[in-house]
């Protein structure tokens, strides 16, 4: 009965490998370009591992992550266009030192909610905070009165949808459709140029890592065993004497931060952020890559972000026709056929026969064999 | 009087859509006792127990567990004064093993942060395998409990409830689906359980409730038909005609 | 806000905005009405519902298209031909897609959602194969151009008031269907209690198959009456599957009469604010207080208390 209570030898193995790839393998093979792209990838891979925690663990499907993803990419872009909208910067502008979409929309100064996002600690602190409390106020709302499945997704789609709307309706405040870009420094280091993006590049994976320790600390603790209590009989676990909800609402906003990380991370990576990162079709994009690295494995979750995103630029690239029947057929296949996504086919399929292969011959080292597992 | 009560139910009713399932029901239960609940499919049984523990949500009426009133409180909150209770089909996690199940309920780390830092230590080892032994499953704590049988199922979920430890168990059809031999291994349990304990079962077959109650009440239709010993009820002639007669 | 106007402009203005509202209520209703049937009666979501509305669209275009080239002398009844292939069209392939697709995912709600998301992608890439990515609109018979003037402040245009008297119909033949026939007894049955109808001699798979098709036909008849009033384009489903989802929601899942409610108020709340605020202000405040009232009262305007 007893067992490490953090990580297995297996898990820890997995964490091994996937540091590999992130921090030695990836920078190896591709060029600054490419390293750029999977670190645009990264930053969805943060969103798929709070998945895996929400949906995977807790049965809880939320169609909104965008709405958070988007948040906390916003809150990032506010301080980075506040600090690109120097007077001098802004000069032929009829408001100098306000953002150029503010001038444009005849804004003659800034709105006080902007004004925080002057300063790197608050506009950072909103990065996590904003998300968090618009979880919480969902999800109170919403686990307090027993509103979940089918009710809680479409829902947080709701909200997918009005966030896009009201995003690009207030043009003024928020830069409209085209988002807020043109961002150009990190108090005074430009993220411009190739080695920021690829300095970029290994803080998200720094980061990432530090949400997947934590997501395995929540998984194995007590609360991850409940969730799944609660995923396949909700009632007891009520009478065992916990209050559901709470449960729900702690790991929708644990998975809202994660989210809101990934965000601003992508606005650092990428230079921008728009609505077309916020509204149902991102937003339910997201939920495909936590479902093809298997919805219950929070590893699985970072390689399904990174392949899904790396095949959508691969293909739209070649075919831009074919990208959208693939990923149609992406979705129906890993709900048809693949339920616990690319994690699943390792567990069940490849694993038997590595660990059959090497009773025969102990030469196959688990490492490179673990590496091939989740291209397949 | 209430001081030898455990639930007081003054008044309860419940009606769906018009239709009174539990209608102006008053029922009291001695501490330390093991009351029965007997009675035809579509009495209130069931009901009356959803009621007492926050499941359903009444139409009016009271019921006071130890002289706190429990409708206006949580299941939870219910569970936490001291309340447990027992579904007629066995409820279990089945995607946890059957110590985790019992980690589960054990009376601790039941806030989000307490779930975060809780740490499986000694003395919940040791409650573990205590309950474990108890409902004959010490040799299968590490198995998953979806591949328990139906009468393990039902232990398990019986131990989920003892290690809450609380002071009012109540049991629906404990019994039911399990074989000859399962169904005295667990009359011999369950006798060994309501020693100290007070307790509310549910049950059809008139011989187990032979052998652990010590009041019987019938309901029929949502109100009480009749109320005592089991010899009384027994052989009270409206009981017969309703339901043991059948 | 309402300064500006005078007494008989501001009556104007609300009888024309109501009037826009009862249009887009016709819409929701069309929309939402195959969407109940098949998320009330048998719980499924069904992400692709837009997409079965434009393939109706689609047909109802070709159909304009071919009478205008072969068969001139009937153009003017062209219509009517088209909304019922484009319910043939549309539930036939809802027939497919429920014995290839959803029949196997009857127990994972969550999974359907995503497998039906995956089918309106495909579906939406195979519009933009055949029919291409620009917009197209049909060609509307004389009689229904034009628009009629109640007085001289309010005119209505008679494309709407004809949405709007399908709307009323379908809705009819769905009520007869759903309360009449012996397939809505069977879908009630199977709502109420799976088990005991199939115990019964219902033959609840083809009753399954058939009632996801009947949602997808109307859907078909949706997308066909809205190329009377705008144009069709590949994507054009996506738009409108939040709302139409709100609609059924908000109506409570199981009742019909609970649909047609929620779409007239959400269409008339959200088509009066369009005219004093912007049409995305508008459309955001709608959609807020629905998702709240949702939020405070989960089961919708409409449901019933249900014993456990």
């Amino acid at each position: 009965m007893t067992r490490s209570s953090f990580m297995t030898r297996k898990e820890l193995i997995g964490f091994l490998i996937l540091a590999a790839v992130i921090f030695l393998l990836l920078p190896a093979m591709l060029d600054s370009f490419r390293l750029n792209l999977f670190g645009k990838y990264l930053t969805y891979a943060f969103v798929a591992v709070g998945l895996a925690l929400c949906w995977g663990a807790g049965g809880i499907l939320s169609l909104g992550q965008g709405v958070f993803f988007g948040l906390g990419g916003y809150c990032m872009a506010m301080f980075l266009k506040l600090e690109a909208s120097t007077p001098e910067n802004t000069a032929i502008q009829s408001t100098p030192g306000i953002p150029d979409f503010m001038d444009w929309n005849q804004l003659t100064e800034l709105p006080v909610w902007w004004q925080p996002f002057y300063s790197l600690p608050l506009a950072l602190l909103a990065v996590l905070a904003v998300p968090v409390v618009f979880a919480f106020i969902i999800g109170f709302a919403m686990f307090t009165r027993r509103v979940g499945g089918v009710y809680f997704a479409i829902i947080t789609q709701a909200f997918a949808a009005i966030l896009t709307i009201l995003i690009i309706g207030q043009q003024g405040y928020t830069g409209g459709v085209n988002g807020i870009t043109d961002l150009r420094t990190l108090l005074g280091w430009d993220i411009r140029t190739d080695e920021a993006k690829t300095t970029l590049y290994f803080v998200n994976g720094v980061l990432l890592f530090a949400v997947l320790l934590i997501a395995q600390y929540v998984r194995k603790s007590k609360l991850g065993r409940l969730l799944i209590a609660m995923r396949d009989q909700e009632d007891r676990v009520r009478f065992s004497g916990y209050n559901v909800a709470n449960f729900k609402i702690f790991i929708f906003c644990l998975g809202a931060a994660f989210a809101g990380i990934g965000g601003a991370m992508f606005t650092l990576q990428v230079g921008f952020m728009s609505p077309t990162l916020v509204g149902i079709v991102p937003s339910i994009e997201m939920v495909i890559f936590c479902a093809v690295g298997g919805r219950l494995s929070i590893l699985g979750a970072v390689y399904g972000a990174l392949l899904v995103n790396w095949a959508k630029t691969s293909f739209s690239e070649a075919f831009p026709e074919l990208w959208l029947l693939g990923l149609g057929g992406l979705f129906i296949a890993v709900v048809m056929f693949f339920p616990n996504g690319l994690a699943g086919v390792w567990s069940e399929q490849i694993e038997p026969r590595l660990t059959k292969l090497s009773k025969r011959s102990d030469t196959a080292t688990p490492k490179r064999a673990a590496e091939r597992a989740p291209a397949e | 009087m209430s001081e030898q009560m455990i639930i007081e139910v003054e008044d309860l009713t419940v009606s769906f859509d018009g239709f009174k399932a539990v209608d102006a029901l008053n029922l009291y239960f001695e501490k330390n006792a093991c009351h029965v609940i007997i009675g035809p499919n579509g009495a209130g049984k069931t009901t009356v127990l959803d009621l007492i523990c926050g499941r359903t949500k009444a139409t009016g009426g009271s019921v006071k567990f130890k002289n706190k009133e429990l409708l206006s409180m949580r299941e939870d909150q219910i569970v936490l004064a001291g309340v447990g209770r027992k579904f007629q089909t066995p409820s279990v996690y089945e995607d946890l093993t059957v110590s985790e199940n019992l980690e589960l309920s054990y009376p601790k780390g039941h806030s989000v942060f307490g779930a975060l830092i809780f740490r499986r230590d000694d003395p919940v080892q040791t409650r573990i395998q205590e309950i474990a032994e108890t409902i004959f499953l010490e040799d299968l704590l590490d198995e998953k409990a979806a591949f328990l049988s139906h009468g393990q199922k039902q232990w398990l979920e019986i131990g989920m409830l003892l290690i809450q430890d609380p002071e009012l168990l109540m049991l629906d059809e404990p019994v039911a689906g399990m074989s000859v031999a399962e169904r005295k291994k667990t009359a011999e349990l369950l006798n060994r359980i309501i020693q100290d304990r007070s307790v509310i079962v549910i049950e059809h077959d008139m011989g187990f409730v032979a052998d652990i109650a010590t009041r019987v009440t019938v309901l029929h239709q949502g109100k009480t038909l009749s109320e005592g010993s089991m010899e009384r009820v027994q052989n009270d002639p409206k009981v017969v005609e309703v339901y043991l007669g059948h | 806000m309402f300064a500006d106007y005078s007494w008989p402009e501001l009556g104007a203005i609300f009888a024309m905005q109501g009037f826009a509202g009862l249009i887009l209520f016709s819409v929701f209703v069309l929309m939402a009405l195959g969407l109940a049937i098949i998320f009330g009666q048998m719980g499924v979501i069904n992400m692709a519902h837009g997409e079965f509305m434009i393939l109706g669209a689609y047909v109802t275009y070709l159909l304009s298209n071919l009478f205008a080239d072969y068969v001139p002398a009937l153009f003017s009844m062209y219509f009517f031909v088209a909304m019922f292939l484009a319910f043939i069209a549309s539930g036939a392939l809802g027939l497919f897609v429920e014995w290839a697709l959803i029949r196997h995912l009857y127990k994972r709600p969550l999974d359907t959602l995503l497998a039906t998301w995956g089918l309106s992608l495909i579906l939406q890439q195979v519009y933009r194969s055949v029919f291409g990515a620009r917009e197209v609109g049909v060609s509307i018979p004389d009689w229904m151009m034009g628009s009629l003037p109640l007085t001289d402040l309010i005119e209505i245009p008679i494309n709407g008031i004809f949405v709007m008297v399908l709307a009323v119909s379908i809705s009819l033949g769905v009520y007869i269907m759903m309360f009449r026939s012996n397939w809505g007894k069977q879908v009630r049955a199977i709502n109420q209690n799976r088990v005991m109808a199939g115990a019964v001699g219902i033959n609840t798979e083809w009753t399954d198959r058939l009632t996801f098709g009947i949602g997808c036909g109307v859907a078909g008849v949706a997308g066909s009456a809205f190329t009377m009033i705008g144009s069709t384009g590949p994507t054009a489903g996506q738009l409108y599957i939040v709302d139409t989802f709100l609609v059924v929601v908000f109506g409570g899942a199981a009742s019909l009469l609970g649909t047609i409610a929620s779409a007239f108020s959400i269409s008339q709340a959200q088509s009066i604010m369009e005219f004093f605020l912007s049409g995305s202000m508008a459309k955001v405040l709608t959609l807020l207080v629905v998702v709240g009232i949702l939020m405070i009262r989960p089961q919708g305007l409409f449901a019933m208390k249900l014993r456990k």
